[in-house]
């Protein structure tokens, strides 16, 4: 069982190591070193930000276009792009958001030309972006005795480290995220699985904190139950 | 209605309490659930765990050539 939580700020230091994932590549150098080695044509600095964040970029034009293919388009014109307007790059923004706001802007364009099926007009949350997460039937009704609190208590999750489950889960959440509201989608795939702050996605996206957050909170529950409901059947005794 | 978070109230706060986004009152309200509440605490876990397995995902990688084709533009630009 999992410790009890009892300093009320315990439970977010916890999760600053989560957020503080290095997948932005730790590794690279301060943004104006790299601005300043892009501008003087060192094309080792170039190969490096390639490298770093091409494999999320491509995440994340996924979910506007409708094939890979045109989502390694979608990332190359937006390096295109990059190139193009360097010279005009103040620093307002962090370097990765402004790169990030010419894929979304580059990869809503191209979203539009395909007339995929949601418009992309808005990254307002709207009708299935509201309501309750958690199916109401898992909570005790009105006339028992404990209403809006559990029936019976989740599942406890099996550990799956090391095990071949834990390969299995990868291919599970990512069928669980092709599965979400594309919406929704891009911001776990921002905020999660890319590990970009709060902030840096709503200036990316032009969301405020409020509305990043119920889209966020909805694709993390989607999620954790397609894991439950995946570990409930994979475990024999999916029970406490 | 009582000072008390129910369970259903409390899972729809889960992500607004780890960005820290709750006002004091109702973060003190979350917490002094969880405390008491085996269920909440242990959903609340399994939202951390679904996280950081999120995290965990390898992303596919760009084709080979796509990136040096874009080396190849990029020498091309600063030729000059």
């Amino acid at each position: 069982m999992p410790v009890r939580l009892r300093e009320p700020r315990t439970p977010l230091t916890g999760v600053g190591t989560v957020y503080s994932r290095p997948v932005t590549g730790d590794a690279l150098p301060p943004a104006d070193v790299l601005v300043a080695a892009l501008r003087a044509g060192d094309e080792a600095a170039f190969a490096l930000l390639l490298d770093a964040w091409s494999g999320s970029m491509l995440r994340l034009a996924r979910s506007f276009v409708s094939t890979d293919h045109s989502a390694e388009e979608v990332v190359q014109d937006t390096w295109l792009a990059v190139l193009r307007g360097l010279y005009g790059f103040e620093g307002r923004s962090s370097l990765r958001t402004w790169v990030y706001r010419i894929l979304v802007n580059t990869a809503k364009k191209r979203g539009v030309r395909e007339k995929r099926v949601v418009p992309w007009t808005s990254l307002l949350p709207e009708g299935n972006d509201h309501g309750a997460t958690v199916d109401p039937s898992r909570f005790q009704g009105r006339g028992q005795r404990y209403p809006g609190h559990w029936q019976a208590f989740p599942h406890a999750w099996p550990s799956t480290e090391g095990t071949v489950l834990a390969n299995e889960l990868s291919a599970v959440i990512a069928e669980a995220l092709r599965a979400l509201p594309d919406k929704q989608r891009v911001v776990i795939t921002l905020r999660d699985v890319d590990g970009h702050s709060s902030q840096d996605v709503c200036e990316t996206l032009g969301i405020t904190h409020a509305n990043q957050r119920v889209l966020l909170h909805r694709a993390r529950a989607a999620v954790r139950a397609r894991l439950a409901d995946y570990l409930a059947t994979a475990t024999s005794e999916g029970g406490r | 209605m009582t000072d008390e978070l129910g369970c259903a109230e409390l899972v729809e706060l889960v992500t607004a309490f780890l960005d820290g986004a709750l006002d004091a009152d109702t973060e003190r309200r979350f917490i002094e659930h969880l405390a008491d509440c085996e269920g909440c605490e242990r959903y609340l876990d399994q939202f951390r765990q679904t996280i950081s397995a999120l995290g965990r995902l390898t992303p596919r990688a760009m084709p080979q050539d796509a990136k040096q084709r874009l080396r190849a533009a990029f020498r091309h630009r600063h030729a000059g």
